[in-house]
């Protein structure tokens, strides 16, 4: 580990209009730290997330990212062709729907392939065997290599989706309710396999989620939202063993209710 | 059709008005500027439906003038009803001179393919396009395709080779090949068959495409790189014939199957007729060719 973050964010905010999307955030995230920001429906999760991935543009504020070769980026001054490049190497994002991360035309080793094929892997066989051994990674049968995601489980979907985006060994991957659509079975599955794969990969994640079981079991720290605020944040045991604003007290013991 | 031609008479040379003709030529030469780039155009109506090569006739309408000599070819042939009605539309619109011979021809306006004799320098060869974008295959969004062409992200071309081999195990595209265009655009040459794609390459002829319905012009200058695209380990190769034309004896062209009779009786001959019938009326014969068939059928 370095003793310089992977991402830094200042006083970030979007606005949709006059409606508040996420307003002033700042928070440091660290190489292979698991962040998890939680918080009820239209508390600004997703939005935030987004303008983090640079999928949406935030009204205000900064976010820095430090690059392979540890330069600071600020990532709203980069080029498109840049910003694209980072997050199909760098990058990951998990959507919850896995049709939203997947081309569900092409077979799942082209699904895997593709970002390979994207940065200028132009050998089939390796291209082929890489997909092979990710695939194994998540726990897909390599008999199912050919087959389209449109024939897969909603849980193989979700695998192949996160195969597909670590084949090139981003250092940062952000993910919006991975588990979300799941059974509850099939859920706790592949927590377990997120949470191996970050472990062994070093990866630095931020996941949005609303389930607090899931920022418990993959986050190392996490922030809860309230109408676009972050309203507490620390390392997930002790947000959740011993939640301070009243508002997380109220999260937390909803949830023991449940 | 008598009515048509007088009417036709009082139309502009070459069908289009003027204006339309510089809008059109001011496309190709930006085409011509930034080869393999698809440039949009505003089609116009043409006498003729879409799929008929109306892209491929406003292109030559834009650029034929009173001294061209004019040929039509579909698939290779001079004779089909698409080729004919072409060449008779240009006949009557710009009374230019027309021929079937490559050599002869100053354009050669084709839906699929490129003529066997070798193009020179002067000529030009004007392609009907059906669908311009390679990339839509697998992205139907227009604007990430044109997204993806301004940042040179292609590596969704190769995802299709990729599907290619998985399914096939070898690249089964035989069609509308996608090439690379001066180290830079990715291009679809479509319809035309893969076996014409090194013909695209280094060509010393002007290569101008015109998709009417998706109105977008595109364009290779003479002796520009045009690089078929492949896997290290698929390296592209070009359709092979295990007999030569069973008219003309011809080896290493493109050969169509025509069939005989209703017994399953077929015969592969060159689908370049005016290529085969200039090898023929120098005495180079195929297996079939003898008496018993009837010339030029
Ligand atoms: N495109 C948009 N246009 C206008 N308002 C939006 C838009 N997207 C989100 N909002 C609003 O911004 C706020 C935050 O929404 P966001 O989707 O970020 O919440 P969330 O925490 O992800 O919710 P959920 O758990 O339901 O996914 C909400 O008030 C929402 O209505
Ligand atoms: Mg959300
Ligand atoms: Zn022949």
């Amino acid at each position: 580990m370095t003793d310089e973050p992977l991402l830094r964010v200042t006083a970030l905010s979007k606005y949709y209009g006059s409606r508040i999307g996420c307003e002033d955030i700042s928070f440091d995230l660290w190489p292979g730290e698991v962040l998890a920001v939680v918080g009820e429906s239209g508390s600004g999760k997703t939005t935030l997330l987004n303008c983090l991935a640079t999928r949406l543009l935030p009204t205000s504020g900064t976010a820095s990212y430090r690059m392979r070769d540890n330069q600071w980026r600020d990532l709203y001054r980069m080029s498109e062709a840049e910003r694209r490049f980072l997050m199909r190497t760098d990058w990951g994002f998990v959507h919850q729907n896995p049709a939203d991360g997947l081309r569900m035309t092409v077979s799942a080793g082209a699904n895997v392939g593709e970002r390979l094929m994207a940065i200028g892997d132009r050998h089939y066989g390796n291209i082929r065997s890489t997909a092979v051994d990710w695939l194994g990674r998540v726990e897909i049968d390599e008999e199912r290599i050919d087959d389209e995601p449109r024939a897969f489980s909603g849980g193989m979907r979700q695998r192949l989706q996160i195969a597909r985006n670590l084949v090139t060994g981003p250092r940062l991957v952000f993910m919006d309710e991975p588990t979300g659509g799941l059974d509850v079975s099939v859920q706790a599955r592949l927590l377990d396999l997120l949470r191996g794969l970050v472990t062994d990969l070093g990866l630095a994640a931020i996941v949005v989620t609303h389930d607090l079981a899931v920022a418990r079991l993959l986050s190392q720290r996490m922030m809860v939202m309230k109408d676009g605020h972050v309203v507490e944040s620390g390392l997930t045991d002790r947000v959740l063993d011993d939640p301070r604003a009243p508002y997380t007290q109220l999260l937390v013991s909803s949830i023991l209710q449940v | 059709m008598t009515t048509a031609a007088t009417e036709i008479a009082t139309y502009n040379f070459a069908y289009l008005d003027e204006q339309t003709k510089r809008m059109i030529r001011r496309a190709i030469l930006k085409g011509i500027a930034i080869p393999g780039y698809q440039v949009p155009f505003a089609s116009r109506e043409m006498p003729m439906p879409y799929g008929w090569g109306t892209g491929g006739v406003q292109v030559t309408a834009a650029i034929i003038g009173p001294d061209d000599v004019l040929k039509v070819i579909d698939q290779g042939a001079d004779d089909t009803t698409n080729a004919v009605s072409i060449r008779a539309f240009f006949q009557k619109v710009a009374d230019v001179a027309v021929t079937t011979e490559t050599a002869k021809a100053t354009i050669i306006q084709t839906r699929h393919r490129i003529p066997e004799h070798p193009l020179t320098a002067g000529q030009t060869l004007v392609y009907q396009v059906p669908i311009p974008e390679p990339l839509r295959f697998l992205e139907p969004r227009e604007t990430e395709t044109r997204k993806m062409h301004a940042l040179e992200e292609y590596g969704l071309m190769h995802v299709k080779l990729y599907e290619d081999i998985a399914r096939h195990g070898r690249i089964a595209t035989t069609y509308a090949y996608p090439v690379k265009v001066e180290g830079r655009y990715v291009m679809d040459p479509s319809p035309t068959p893969k076996f014409d794609n090194p013909k695209m390459h280094m060509s010393p002829a002007l290569q101008l495409f015109g998709a009417g319905r998706e109105k977008r012009i595109y364009a290779v200058p003479p002796f520009t790189r045009v690089v078929s695209l492949d896997f290290e380990d698929h390296p592209f190769e070009i359709q092979t014939f295990d007999q030569p034309c069973a008219l003309c004896g011809a080896e290493q062209v493109y050969l169509d199957e025509v069939i005989l009779d209703d017994k399953g009786g077929h015969m592969f001959v060159c689908s370049d007729t005016d290529h085969c019938e200039k090898r023929q009326a120098c005495g180079h014969r195929g297996h079939l060719a003898p008496e018993a068939l009837e010339p030029a059928q």
